[in-house]
């Protein structure tokens, strides 16, 4: 497949050159020519001259733009690989050019919040369900494109770049999003599984930041495989009760994009939410973390939002209420396990 | 007074008859009717995938159901040689099975033949007989009938019942994009959407398109209006077709939908009710029935792939919200609606007409009261929810022009994704809902029934709506000052939400609290024999009504207005 040959025509736009958009372009480029988009200019030339980004090699079939117009004119098909804190704003800057035709798939997990002119989530203290949005609603919300689908599943860079076996989900409400993400990655070493709830899927990706965080603080503290299987199994009912009140489905969540993500998270040091749970467990305050963090852990801003909704929503989540404490009001962190422990669980599994 | 709405009676647009959409169409029945017919059948064939055991099932559960309904339901219009045909059908159907000489693809032949049968005769059957000159009589018919029921009112005795003192656009207030409608129905072909509450609304929308100097629109009918020979002459005559609502097999439903598509296709401007029918609860339409909504997206589609990619091929949505301080037939609808959602927990009081003194006075109020009627036309969409500028472009939130052909395309060409059309469907489903609460206009009456009805709620929050609905009249009784007061509260809620877009007013909220109040009380369901809002000697405000008062209140339900109890 290496060869240029007609079957390699088709043009396929990747936005971000972050750690997940190299590897998912390098994913794309063994299929068909691949355009990536960097904001910065030296990056461009970089990969345009030296065939990596930052250091990271990339396929000979890569070429690399600075114009959102460039990109959208010369690709139906577009991936959006960047980080959740500047999402909105590259999905702004691209609005202009995109079209009812263009078809977007995301890979962002995180959340973003809709709220009127001048307030904070500091000033609103709660958050209706309309006023949180997933990366997909950002887009619908932004921009006129409408099939829209997100990428979620166990997806560690580091290993997809090796090209060790791995799989993923393609989330869209459209079956032809579906069809086309599949066709594009599905190689021998990557499955790609479909999902007509993007919402659930999307949801699972953010609310397993918030339990990795959690793990990460179990590890910090020393506390073994138990305490991690107990985290693990408790974490997943929370994560289908938020899910649910926020508009997913349980299948998602015991899902690929959900528990199969939760479980790689959990057991990956390199994550930067396992990071931030470790390093409160050992001592550290947040700010001295966040200081140090070239990149936000999405899971603290997941937390501040959750926890902003979970006053209007009328259901508890014990970990993540427990976690927002932690970060926010000075509990410490073993006292916040103290009361996990002691917490009132009733049942073991109370929603299939 | 505001009087942004529109007085003056408008030009045609197409001054010549013969070049109306619905003439061309009746001139050309016969050819249509087929086209439908073999539409239908590709749409069947193609949904049982070709699959000759799959499509003998459907024509056999047609043909039970069918059989069925002749005998457990048949109405005065049903065509005589109805048991005659099934029976041949049945015949047909029983030849093939037995016939062992057949192959595969003669059975396939032959069950296609059979469907080719029945969708033609249910493509007659829906097809209108629209009649230009019985349309011109229709109109001053109705045009009178509309002046007796509002212009009583002013012109005091007998008299009134034929005094034109008072002409109809005093009365019906048509706001809203009216001059839009008007441009984009000679360029492009229109699809208007109205929320539908009383029996007048079909009637009322026929009229208003002819003030608007618009041709007559295609609308769907129930076949039951059919059953009364004078009906079916106005139904014709407003170019209605035919909707059997007893008919729920898969050949009459894709029939129908055929029919509607290639009318749309055909350049007809149509006219259906979303919500399907009148809403028996009194709230705005929130789940439309999408099967006809497609339809829409479909004949666009359509254009497209034909190459009409210029605005006469294009499709506008125009949604329509009408407004009454009553509808007749409210204590029905609501006792329907409270029954369906509370069942064994609801039962019925005692009946409206209870006495011959309700009576009188119901028919006195009738011939000497008039009310007030306001058609809002909201903004045109395209048929996924974008507005369209008066050049029938569609524009995104940033009033960027698009082409909606966009939406159909993929690698560069227009391409056919049922699954992507259900999707596109929901969307504009959703769109028009929220176009409908945009452009709806609150009335005084609508303001005091919800105050009311959510005063004595938050009083009795421990009651479900059930028990809430049978509370003794004695508990029910609201200090003057404190109705007032909330009120206003509502109000001031409801001016925000206009000026943020999301509602509109009619002019008579713009005066004092006072006499919005006794505005409202004197027009809430005026007509009916129980009133859902009155005033008691000490000022007090009362009700005789507790389900009428919920029915007028739910006008004003989905705004979240609710929470300022």
């Amino acid at each position: 497949m290496a060869s240029k040959n007609s079957s390699k025509q088709k043009l396929i736009g990747v936005v971000g050159a972050g750690s997940f958009g190299v590897a998912i372009a390098n994913m794309l480029a063994e299929k068909n020519e691949v355009m990536l988009y960097a904001r910065k200019e030296e990056v461009i030339e970089e990969i345009n001259q030296e065939h990596s980004a930052s250091g990271r090699p990339l396929h000979e079939s890569i070429r690399g733009t600075f114009s959102a117009e460039e990109l959208c004119q010369s690709c139906e098909v577009l991936f959006f690989m960047i980080p959740s804190s500047a999402f909105l704003e590259v999905v702004r800057k691209f609005a202009p050019y995109l079209y009812p035709y263009h078809l977007i798939i995301h890979g962002t997990k995180g959340l973003a919040i809709n709220l009127p002119e001048g307030k904070t989530l500091e000033s609103v203290q709660s958050l209706k369900r309309s006023q949180i949005l997933t990366m997909s609603e950002v887009i619908l919300q932004e921009t006129v494109a409408v099939r829209v689908g997100c990428l979620a599943g166990p997806n560690i860079s580091k290993e997809l770049s090796l090209g060790q076996p791995a799989a993923t989900v393609v989330a869209s409400r459209y079956n032809e999003v579906i069809l086309e993400g599949q066709k594009l990655l599905r190689s021998e070493r990557f499955q790609v599984y479909g999902n007509s709830d993007i919402i659930g899927v999307e949801l699972s990706g953010v609310l397993k930041n918030i339990i990795a965080i959690a793990a990460g603080a179990l590890a910090g503290l020393g506390l073994g495989e138990n305490a991690k299987g107990l985290l693990i199994s408790r974490g997943m009912v929370e994560m289908v009760h938020l899910s649910k009140a926020l508009g997913g489905s349980v299948q998602s969540v015991i899902g690929l994009a959900g528990v199969g993500d939760l479980v790689t998270t959990c057991n990956s040091v390199d994550s930067r939410n396992f990071t931030v749970g470790y390093r409160l467990a050992k001592g550290e305050t947040l700010d001295q973390i966040l200081e140090t963090m070239e990149e936000v852990a999405e899971g603290v801003n997941t937390i501040r939002v959750i926890n902003a909704f979970l006053k209007t929503a009328g259901i508890r989540a014990p970990i993540t209420e427990n976690l927002h404490r932690v970060l926010f009001e000075d509990l410490s962190i073993e006292e916040s396990l103290q009361f996990l422990m002691k917490y009132p669980f009733s049942v073991d599994v109370d929603f299939v | 007074m505001e009087e942004n709405y529109i007085k003056h009676r408008h030009e045609p647009i197409i001054p010549r008859q013969d070049e109306w959409p619905v003439v061309k169409l009746a001139r050309e029945r016969k050819d249509f009717v087929k086209k439908v017919a073999e539409m239908a059948e590709k749409r069947v064939l193609s949904l049982t995938g070709d699959n000759p055991e799959i499509l003998k099932e459907e024509l056999e559960t047609t043909l039970y159901r069918e059989k069925l309904r002749i005998k457990q339901n048949p109405w005065a219009v049903d065509p005589d040689d109805e048991a005659q045909f099934w029976n041949e059908v049945k015949q047909a159907l029983l030849q093939i099975n037995t016939d062992s000489h057949l192959r595969k693809a003669g059975k396939a032949k032959a069950y296609r033949e059979v469907l080719q049968k029945i969708t033609n005769r249910y493509s007659a059957e829906i097809a209108s007989n629209f009649k230009a000159s019985h349309y011109k009589f229709t109109r001053r018919v109705v045009t009178f009938g509309f002046s007796r029921l509002l212009n009583a009112a002013r012109v005091k005795g007998f008299k009134s019942i034929f005094s034109n003192q008072y002409t109809l656009q005093d009365k019906i207030q048509i706001t809203g994009h009216t001059d839009q409608i008007r441009d984009l129905a000679t360029k492009g072909t229109i699809v208007m959407v109205p929320t539908h509450f009383s029996n007048l609304d079909s009637i009322l929308i026929g009229w208003i398109i002819s003030v608007l100097g618009m041709p007559p629109f295609i609308y769907g009918a129930g076949l039951n209006l059919f059953n009364i020979s004078i009906f079916a002459y106005f139904m014709n005559a407003l170019g209605a077709y035919k909707v059997d609502r007893r008919k729920k097999n898969l050949l009459y439903l894709e029939t129908l939908k055929s029919y509607s598509k290639e009318a749309i296709q055909f350049g007809c401007h149509s006219l259906f009710f979303p919500g399907g029918t009148r809403s028996r609860s009194g709230m705005i339409e929130s789940k439309l029935k999408l099967g006809l909504l497609s339809t829409a997206i479909e004949a666009q589609r359509a254009n497209f792939e034909n190459g009409i990619n210029d605005v006469s091929g294009k499709i506008f949505i125009v949604p329509v919200t009408i407004n009454y301080h009553f509808v007749l037939e409210a204590p029905g609808l609501i006792r329907d609606y409270l029954s369906m959602t509370g069942q064994e927990r609801y039962y019925k009081e005692n009946d409206e007409f209870s006495t011959s003194y309700k009576i009188s006075k119901f028919l006195v109020k009738f011939f000497t009261k008039g009310s007030d009627i306001s058609v809002s036309i909201g903004q045109a969409m395209d048929v996924l929810g974008n507005y369209v500028d008066q050049d029938g472009n569609s524009l995104d939130k940033r009033g960027r022009i698009i082409h909606t052909r966009d939406y159909f395309v993929s690698e560069g060409k227009v391409t056919v994704d049922p699954q992507r059309e259900e999707e596109y469907t929901h969307m504009l489903g959703k769109r028009i809902v929220e176009e409908f609460h945009r452009i709806n206009r609150v009335f005084s009456s609508h303001l005091v029934a919800f105050v009311a009805f959510e005063m004595l709620k938050a009083r009795n929050s421990k009651l479900d709506l059930f028990d809430l609905i049978r509370l003794p009249e004695e508990e029910i009784s609201i200090p003057y000052e404190e109705f007032k007061a909330a009120c206003q509260l509502v109000m001031d809620k409801i001016l925000e939400l206009k000026s943020q877009n999301l509602i509109d007013v009619a002019p008579h909220l713009n005066r004092s609290m006072d006499e919005i109040i006794h505005h409202g009380l004197d027009n809430v369901g005026m007509y009916h024999a129980k009133r859902p809002l009155i005033r008691s000697t000490k000022g007090d405000i009362l009700t005789e009504d507790m389900s009428l008062l919920y029915f007028y209140h739910n006008r004003l339900h989905g705004y979240g207005l609710e929470k300022l109890f």
